[in-house]
């Protein structure tokens, strides 16, 4: 399990790059990143190598964080990878609330950043079926 | 009772009687010297005095002492036009620091407190009204004015400040920018605070009760009926005492007078009052009055607390909103930060209204339908209470401007 952050974004013109600009300002290397996205806001997840000292910074600069338990899996890059995956965790029962994924092209593996709806259901199944994940 | 307040009444109908534009228009109704006044009905004759009332004897036509006896002025700011202006006598400037002495003492504030007065100093009457009723009661004043938070924190700490005298808008934001100071809440003595020149909730006030650990008291007045100090709560914290040198009066919005406990505009007369009286003075502060003795102890006339201004209403889609009502309803959900605004535009032909509200780390979910049954739930409630659709913008913290005087709450743009 690792922590993502979760990032409130005003629907203004130039606050996501405000914000990229301000995480690149802290010196913070994004590893991965999703940008959900409503009529009047959007929320930005992204997965950094310090999320707490990162969410202290952010909330110095007024930024509303929350960080938020997520998984991240390796999947085998190929054609197939994930469905595999997924299929295994409906059959032991997991929710996904919302999934990004994000390619390592050295390792040649697909990461995949999944919120679940419960974290022990989750946590039971992960050990199940044995598969590599941060 | 009745006997002794026609008493005093009359006598503020003598002594604006030479002035020709209140001798004109009384005449007009019949009463051409105070003894033509025999009970509260023929004083409820007399025209209501408006604020253009006082634009047009611009400045000095309505003052009731020649100038060499008047020792200060006063005004408002006037952003609509002339500002209006006032005048005392020296004994008002010593009634007016008795008052807000007897007041604050009834607060519990002795000689050994000091007083942070953030209130504007200068033409505005907050913070010289404050200052001289401290001083009178022998407490120690810090007339700091308005503005530059950061040093009025340091000094609310270095100099042992226990009450705080400023708009409610800018206590909210003391608290906000305490919390970021560095400054401990220990480090300070605060007790009391003392809030005023502009409409605020209940909700608000707990909001500030809860963030500065301090108990809040609302204080009522306006420059052209002497200042702050009109009225001020008691401990008990159920309605404002209003002084005894003032008869308030409750009118509908046709100017009907009302019976007690009604709401409607709150209208005041001062009595004893020498540069400036005033005269069934309409203050366009919405609120209701009560009569009897509280569990203070003090007998007298109270005021609800001003929820509302009669000018800081807006008419949407033909129906009456006023901002407070906004406020109520984003206090009363949780979660949101008591910084709002409302945007008032039009859309083709119908008038929309948006509401602003900042979110917090506790209103925020990661989950994009959590945060929308939140903003939902917060357009409903706001819909209920204000009985029209609005649109809720949620914005990030600290993004609607502070103030540190008097907050700006509504942007409208049909104009």
């Amino acid at each position: 399990m690792m922590l993502q952050l979760s990032i409130f974004l005003e629907n203004a013109k130039g606050r996501l790059a405000e914000v990229i600009s301000l995480l690149a300002e802290l010196n913070v290397n994004l590893r991965a990143l999703s940008l959900a996205d409503t009529k009047d806001y959007g929320v930005l997840r992204i997965i950094v190598d310090e999320p707490e000292a990162t969410t202290e910074k952010l909330r110095e600069r007024n930024v509303v964080v929350s960080l938020t338990p997520v998984w991240v899996l390796k999947v085998p890059d190929r054609a197939g990878g994930l469905a595999e995956v997924l299929n295994q965790l409906v059959k032991l029962d997991v929710v996904v609330e919302y999934m990004y994924a994000f390619v390592e092209k050295e390792h040649k593996q697909a990461q995949v950043v999944i919120r679940v709806q419960d974290k022990d259901i989750m946590e039971k199944a992960m050990k199940e079926i044995n598969l590599p994940f941060l | 009772m009745e006997q002794q307040l026609l008493m005093g009444l009359r006598k503020t109908v003598e002594s604006v009687l030479p002035i020709p534009y209140y001798r004109e228009r009384f005449g007009a109704v019949g009463i051409n010297k105070a003894e033509d006044i025999l009970s509260l009905e023929d004083f409820q004759r007399l025209p209501l005095t408006t604020k253009e009332d006082l634009r047009k004897n611009y400045p000095y036509g309505l003052f009731a002492e020649p100038m060499e006896n008047i020792v200060r002025l006063h005004a408002s700011s006037g952003t609509t036009g002339k500002p209006t202006v006032v005048g005392y006598t020296s004994k008002d400037i010593e009634l007016w620091a008795k008052i807000v002495a007897k007041e604050l003492a009834r607060l519990g504030v002795t000689k050994q407190d000091v007083v942070q007065i953030a209130y504007g100093y200068g033409l505005f009457t907050g913070g010289m009204g404050l200052h001289y009723g401290c001083e009178e009661l022998g407490a120690v004043a810090v007339p700091i004015s308005g503005g530059n938070t950061a040093r009025q924190l340091m000094l609310m700490r270095d100099f042992g400040t226990t009450v705080l005298a400023c708009t409610p808008s800018y206590a909210l934001y003391l608290a906000e920018s305490l919390e970021e100071s560095g400054i401990a809440r220990e480090e300070l003595k605060l007790k009391i605070g003392v809030f005023g020149a502009e409409p605020w909730s209940e909700g608000m006030r707990e909001q500030i009760e809860a963030r500065l650990g301090i108990k809040a008291f609302d204080i009522y007045g306006l420059s052209e009926t002497m200042g702050p100090g009109v009225a001020l709560e008691c401990p008990a914290q159920q309605g404002l005492h209003i002084d005894e040198h003032f008869y308030p009066e409750i009118l509908d919005s046709e100017g009907n007078p009302q019976p007690i406990g009604e709401r409607g505009e709150l209208v005041l007369t001062s009595l004893e009052k020498e540069g400036f009286p005033v005269l069934r003075y309409r203050t366009k502060d919405l609120t209701a009055l009560s009569y009897g003795k509280c569990s203070c102890g003090e007998v007298g006339w109270t005021m609800e607390r001003v929820s509302a201004r009669v000018d800081d209403m807006l008419i949407i889609r033909g129906v009456n909103v006023f901002p407070s009502q906004v406020e109520e309803a984003i206090l009363s959900l949780g979660g949101f930060e008591p910084h709002y605004l409302l945007v008032v535009y039009r859309e083709g032909s119908l008038d929309q209204l948006e509401v602003q509200v900042e979110v917090n780390e506790t209103s925020f979910f990661d989950e994009v339908r959590e945060l929308e049954g939140r903003q939902e739930r917060l357009k409903q409630r706001i819909e209920e209470i204000l009985g029209i659709a609005v649109r809720i913008r949620l914005v990030e913290p600290k993004s609607i401007p502070r103030s540190e005087g008097k907050a700006v709450r509504v942007i409208d743009k049909r104009k």
